[in-house]
């Protein structure tokens, strides 16, 4: 039971997507997050070689009411400005991949697969 | 019809004249220095229409690279008004548009100067169909088809 404890107080083996999931929750409070790490895809690339670390690429689906009235471009920045330590460390984060809604853009999305879909 | 890269110092340094070293000021120079500012201000004004990626258009060195040259061919960017660079030739060039862009992955492009996104952002913009109009305003499409060469209107240039 004690080393039970141990090891949950141990460092995370997922230090990129725990620091992803805290600082976009603090700052966009979003209705819907999700982290996918698609780093064992990337692996083989030529601009991995030598990284060990296996949290370099991510796809993140943000649905949060602070992106209303921002433009794409706008959005993404805020994510990447969110996690600019984690992308300027050596062999920290390389790529992200980012779908990011209001949650009425949302809504219409899911109307239309849902269209698509019947 | 090929696409092609050229190397951004190359061009630059053909053009850019460096007299005598003038003193930068530390700060800013700490970020993107004077001349390589100047030399990706040259690139982003080389063609109407500018990508900044990681291989070229025949042979992309990442998926993401490749996915953006794709959807330019979709969109049937004319290569005559599109240049691409390949930052993998030019660290200088890689570390720098991540800072005059503030953004700081690869692919970026640019459209009449301005910075339009990175892949996801084409991608989006593809699919909704803003790709296509901000391309047709910005006349960068190639013509359609021989008709479209019909010397029905004068050419001024």
């Amino acid at each position: 039971m004690f080393r039970r404890l141990l090891s949950t107080m141990a460092t995370s083996l997922t230090p990129m997507e725990d620091a992803i999931r805290t600082k976009v929750t603090q700052a966009l409070n979003p209705r819907t997050l999700e982290i996918h790490n698609d780093s064992h895809r990337h692996a083989h690339h030529q601009a991995m070689q030598g990284v060990t670390s296996k949290e370099t690429h991510f796809r993140l689906m943000i649905v949060s009411d602070e992106f209303a009235g921002k433009g794409l471009r706008a959005r993404h920045q805020i994510i990447y400005n969110l996690l600019k330590d984690e992308m300027a460390q050596e062999g920290g984060i390389h790529a992200l991949q980012m779908t990011t809604r209001t949650p009425a853009e949302q809504e219409k999305h899911q109307e239309k697969q849902q269209q698509t879909d019947a | 019809m090929s696409l092609f890269t050229r190397s951004l110092l190359q061009m630059a340094r053909h053009g850019v004249a460096q007299p005598t070293r003038r003193t930068i000021p530390t700060l800013f120079a700490r970020y993107l220095s004077e001349s390589t500012r100047a030399a990706i201000d040259k690139a982003v004004a080389s063609s109407p229409v500018v990508l900044f990626m990681k291989g070229t258009p025949e042979f992309p060195q990442c998926g993401f690279s490749r996915a953006s040259i794709q959807v330019l061919g979709l969109q049937g960017v004319d290569p005559k008004k599109f240049t691409a660079f390949n930052v993998l030739e030019d660290d200088e060039l890689r570390q720098g548009i991540k800072e005059y862009s503030s953004w700081p992955t690869i692919p970026q492009l640019y459209v009449n100067k301005e910075f339009v996104g990175g892949c996801d952002i084409l991608m989006s913009m593809h699919s909704s169909g803003e790709l296509a109009d901000l391309f047709e305003k910005a006349d960068v499409l190639a013509p359609a088809d021989e008709t479209a060469k019909e010397p029905a209107q004068p050419t001024d240039g």
